[in-house]
C-alpha cells in the first residue's frame, strides 16, 4: 500500500470508502492516480464479521449520535438512529443486501413527469438513461449483477418461494429472484453465494459484492492507494482562488492532520455529506462550502418504505439464504392512477429473532406482542422500496447545540412523510398483504419503516447552479476540484435500490476527474 | 458438580445449567439465583425477573433466559451507578404503586402496573436491555425455532434455504436451480 506525505498537493482526497468512495479510488488508482481514501471507521473483513444481529450492528453501524424531527416514524421509534449506515471500511456496501437495479429513463426526468405536486421541489436530472448506459454496463460487470453478463440468478430460498407463488396468483408477472451484486457462482476470485441469511451483518462468504474486498484491495494492488482507516473528516479547506486545498482530519489516535489535495471528492453518505460541507463554513462560503444554491443538506429522500410480514399455518424459516432474495416490478412503473406518482418496488426482506424482535414493532411489549413473534418460523416478508419526493424542509442541518467528541455539531435529519409517500405506502401495505393472502397467511403484519438505508439527495446534481449544490459529473457548482460521489448526487429517488447507479457515477466520475486533470482544468 | 457449585460461577451459567437439565427452574434455585448478583439486591432481582416475564411473556420458556436478562441488568447496574439508581428506584415505584408489592400481583396487575410506568427511563431500560439479551439467547432461539448463524455449516445452502413443500417450485426463469 501506498504512503503518500501530507503535504502532497497532487493526490486526489476521496472521504468515504463505500460504494461511491471505493469504487472512485479503484477507479482513479487504475488511471494513474495517486489516492488518499479516509474512512471514519476501522478495516473488518469477512473473517471479522459475525453471523449476530446485534454483535455486526455494533461492529458496523454509524452510531455517532444523530437527532431527528419531523412526522416520520423514525424519530419517534429510533430518535437517535435515523440512518442505518455504517462506518466501517467499505461503508454501507458491507450491509446493503445486494439489490442492483438500473433507474428508469422516466425517473430520470420527475420534474417532467411529475409535474404539479404541492411540496415537492421536484428536478430532473442532468443527465439522462441513454447517457449511463454505457457507464450501468461497467457498473454490472464489476459487481457481477445476476441477470446481467450472462451470469445466471440466484435459485430462489422459501421467502422467495412464498413471494413468488403469492403474488403470481394475485397476477403480477415481473417476479423472479432479482439482479443481485452477489455471486451466484464463483467469479472475480469470490466465492458463490452460500445462502447464509447474513448479508445485512457483512457477507462472510464475500460472495456479496463489497468495495472493502473488491475495489479496495484491487486499488491498493496499483501501489497508488494509501488508505487510512479511522480518520474522522472534520473540515474541507479551500484557498483564497476557490478552489479546495486539503482537508483536515482527526485521526485513529485523535491528533489532527492537514492532507493537502489537488482535488476533494465527498462519499460520506447523504447525512455525513451534507455536515462535513456546512461544518468548513469560511468567511467566502459562509452558509457552508458549495452551498451557494442554499441546497447542501436539503431535499433529504429516503425512500418510501416500509415492510409487511405474513404468518402462516406452515414453516417458511425466511432466514434462511438471502435477505433479497426476490422481487415483485410490476408497481415500478409510470402510472398516476394509483392515487400516487412514483413507483415502487417489493423485495423479500428477512431478519433473524433479535432483529424481528426489534423491529416487527418498535417500542412493543406484553403477550400480543410475544404471540406474533412466537409465529417466527412461519413468517414471510417483503419490503417496499419506493420513490419519495425530494421536499426542501426535509434536511440534513446542524444541531444548534450538540457537538461530538471532536467538538463538531452533530447533525439533525428532518423528515416529514409527503402526502404521495402516504398514499403510496397504504396502497404498497394492501397489495403486500394480499399477496400473502393469496397464499394463505393467517395474518399479515404492516411493519414501519427502518432506520434509513437509502439516505439521497441532499447535494443534488441539477443543470442549474441555483437549483442544486453539483453538477451532472457531481462536480460542485461553486469550487471545480470539490466533486461530490455518493447518494447525496441523487437529483430524485427514483424506485430502485441506490447503490448500482452510485457505482456507476463514481466510475463515471472518475473518467471525468482523470479527463479534467488532463486538461489542467482542476 | 452439584448446584452451589455452579452458583459460584456467576447466575448465567447456574440458571443456565438448571433448565438445561430440568427443563423448569425451582422456586429455591431462583432465590438462591437472586442472592448471586453483584450490585442488586435480591428483592430487586426477583421483581426484575417478573417484570422481565410480563413484558416479553413466552410461555414455553422457563426463567433461566429471564434471569440471564436480570444478570445483564446488574452488570450494567455494577459498572454505572445511575443505572443501579435507576433499577432500585423503578422496583420501588413500582411496589409502591398497586398496595402490594409487584411479586405479588396477579398477572393482570402486573400489565396494569407497568402499563402505567411504560414510558418512564426505568421501563425503557428494562425492556431494552430484554429486547436485546432474550432474543440472543440460544436457548430462545431454540424454542422459538430460529437457527441463527450457518457460517459454520456452510450456510443453509444445503441446510433447507429452497425446502419447504407446501407450495410449488417457481419456474426456473424466476428461480434458477443452482448453478
Amino acid at each position: 500500500m501506498a504512503k503518500h506525505e501530507l503535504s502532497d498537493d497532487s493526490v486526489i482526497v476521496v472521504i468515504g470508502s463505500g460504494a461511491g468512495g471505493g469504487t472512485l479510488s479503484n477507479e482513479l488508482c487504475q488511471k494513474g492516480f495517486k489516492v488518499v481514501l479516509l474512512e471514519a471507521g476501522q478495516r473488518q473483513s469477512s473473517a471479522t464479521f459475525h453471523n449476530d444481529e446485534w454483535y455486526a450492528f455494533n461492529q458496523l453501524a454509524w452510531l455517532d449520535k444523530r437527532t431527528t424531527s419531523g412526522s416520520w416514524r423514525v424519530a419517534k421509534d429510533f430518535p437517535n438512529l435515523p440512518a442505518w449506515i455504517c462506518k466501517t471500511v467499505g461503508g454501507t456496501t458491507t450491509h446493503w443486501a445486494g439489490a442492483s437495479l438500473r433507474l428508469q429513463e422516466h425517473e430520470f426526468k420527475a420534474r417532467t413527469y411529475y409535474s404539479g405536486i404541492d411540496g415537492a421541489n421536484l428536478q430532473d436530472w442532468p443527465l439522462t438513461l441513454a447517457e449511463l448506459e454505457p457507464y450501468y454496463a461497467k457498473a454490472e460487470t464489476k459487481m457481477g449483477v445476476t441477470r446481467t453478463n450472462d451470469i445466471p440468478g440466484l435459485p430462489g430460498n422459501n421467502n422467495f418461494k412464498v413471494m413468488y407463488n403469492g403474488a403470481t396468483k394475485v397476477g403480477y408477472k415481473t417476479v423472479h429472484t432479482g439482479r443481485m451484486a452477489i455471486n451466484s457462482q464463483p467469479r472475480d476470485g469470490r466465492s458463490g453465494c452460500w445462502q447464509l441469511g447474513f448479508c445485512f451483518q457483512g457477507c462472510k462468504s464475500g460472495a456479496k459484492w463489497s468495495t472493502l474486498y473488491t475495489e479496495i484491495p484491487k486499488a491498493e494492488a496499483t501501489g497508488k492507494l494509501d488508505l487510512r482507516p479511522e480518520s474522522m473528516v472534520m473540515q474541507i479547506q479551500h484557498g483564497a482562488n476557490g478552489k479546495a486545498t486539503g482537508v483536515l482530519y482527526a485521526d485513529k489516535d485523535g491528533h489532527h492532520q492537514l492532507q493537502k489535495a489537488r482535488v476533494v471528492c465527498v462519499a460520506g453518505n447523504s447525512i455525513e455529506t451534507p455536515r462535513l460541507l456546512l461544518n468548513s463554513s469560511s468567511s467566502i462560503f459562509p452558509n457552508g462550502l458549495a452551498n451557494s444554491s442554499g441546497q447542501v443538506g436539503k431535499n433529504y429522500m429516503r425512500h418510501t418504505t416500509g415492510s409487511v410480514f405474513g404468518v402462516f399455518k406452515k414453516p417458511v424459516h425466511f432466514y434462511r439464504g438471502t435477505v433479497m432474495a426476490g422481487i415483485i416490478q410490476d408497481e415500478a412503473i409510470l402510472d398516476t392512477k394509483r392515487g400516487f406518482t412514483g413507483g415502487f418496488e417489493l423485495e423479500t426482506i428477512s431478519l433473524g429473532l433479535p432483529f424481528t424482535a426489534a423491529f416487527v414493532s418498535p417500542g412493543a411489549w406484553g403477550a400480543d406482542y410475544t404471540d406474533v413473534l412466537e409465529q417466527y418460523p412461519n413468517m414471510a416478508a417483503m419490503w417496499i422500496v419506493g420513490e419519495d419526493m425530494p421536499q426542501e424542509k426535509n434536511a440534513v442541518t446542524l444541531h444548534p447545540t450538540e457537538k461530538d467528541k471532536l467538538g463538531l455539531p452533530i447533525p439533525n435529519v428532518n423528515y416529514d412523510d409527503h402526502a404521495n409517500d402516504l398514499a403510496m405506502r397504504t396502497y404498497a401495505f394492501k397489495k403486500g398483504a394480499a399477496i400473502y393472502q393469496a397464499v394463505g397467511a393467517t395474518q399479515t403484519i404492516e411493519v414501519p419503516p427502518y432506520p434509513s438505508t437509502h439516505n439521497l439527495g441532499t447535494c443534488r446534481q441539477s443543470e442549474n447552479p441555483g437549483d442544486g449544490v453539483c453538477n451532472k459529473w457531481g462536480q460542485t457548482h461553486d469550487l471545480k476540484n470539490l466533486f461530490v460521489s455518493d447518494g447525496s448526487q441523487f437529483t430524485t429517488s427514483a424506485a430502485e435500490n441506490p447503490t448500482l447507479t452510485i457505482v456507476t457515477l463514481a466510475i463515471r466520475q472518475a473518467d471525468y476527474i482523470s479527463d479534467q486533470c488532463g486538461k489542467q482544468n482542476i | 458438580m452439584k448446584r452451589r457449585e455452579f452458583l459460584k460461577t456467576g447466575a448465567i451459567a447456574i440458571v443456565g445449567t438448571a433448565v438445561a437439565t430440568s427443563g423448569i427452574i425451582e422456586a429455591s434455585a431462583a432465590e438462591e439465583a437472586a442472592a448471586q448478583f453483584s450490585t442488586l439486591q435480591p428483592h430487586e432481582a426477583q421483581t426484575l425477573l417478573q417484570v422481565a416475564r410480563q413484558i416479553f411473556p413466552h410461555r414455553k420458556l422457563g426463567d433461566a433466559p429471564y434471569w440471564r436478562v436480570v444478570s445483564q441488568l446488574d452488570g450494567a447496574a455494577q459498572s454505572d451507578p445511575s443505572v443501579a439508581k435507576l433499577l432500585s428506584d423503578g422496583v420501588a415505584q413500582l411496589d409502591s404503586s398497586q398496595g402490594s408489592k409487584f411479586i405479588d400481583l396477579g398477572n393482570k396487575h402486573k400489565v396494569e402496573a407497568l402499563k402505567s410506568i411504560e414510558t418512564t427511563p426505568f421501563f425503557q431500560k428494562v425492556r431494552g436491555v430484554e429486547l436485546q439479551t432474550l432474543y440472543s439467547d440460544p436457548e430462545v432461539f431454540k424454542a422459538l425455532k430460529y437457527q441463527g448463524a450457518s457460517y459454520a455449516i456452510g450456510g443453509y445452502l444445503r441446510h433447507g434455504f429452497n425446502d419447504i413443500d407446501w407450495l410449488p417450485d417457481p419456474p426456473e426463469s424466476a428461480s434458477p436451480k443452482l448453478a
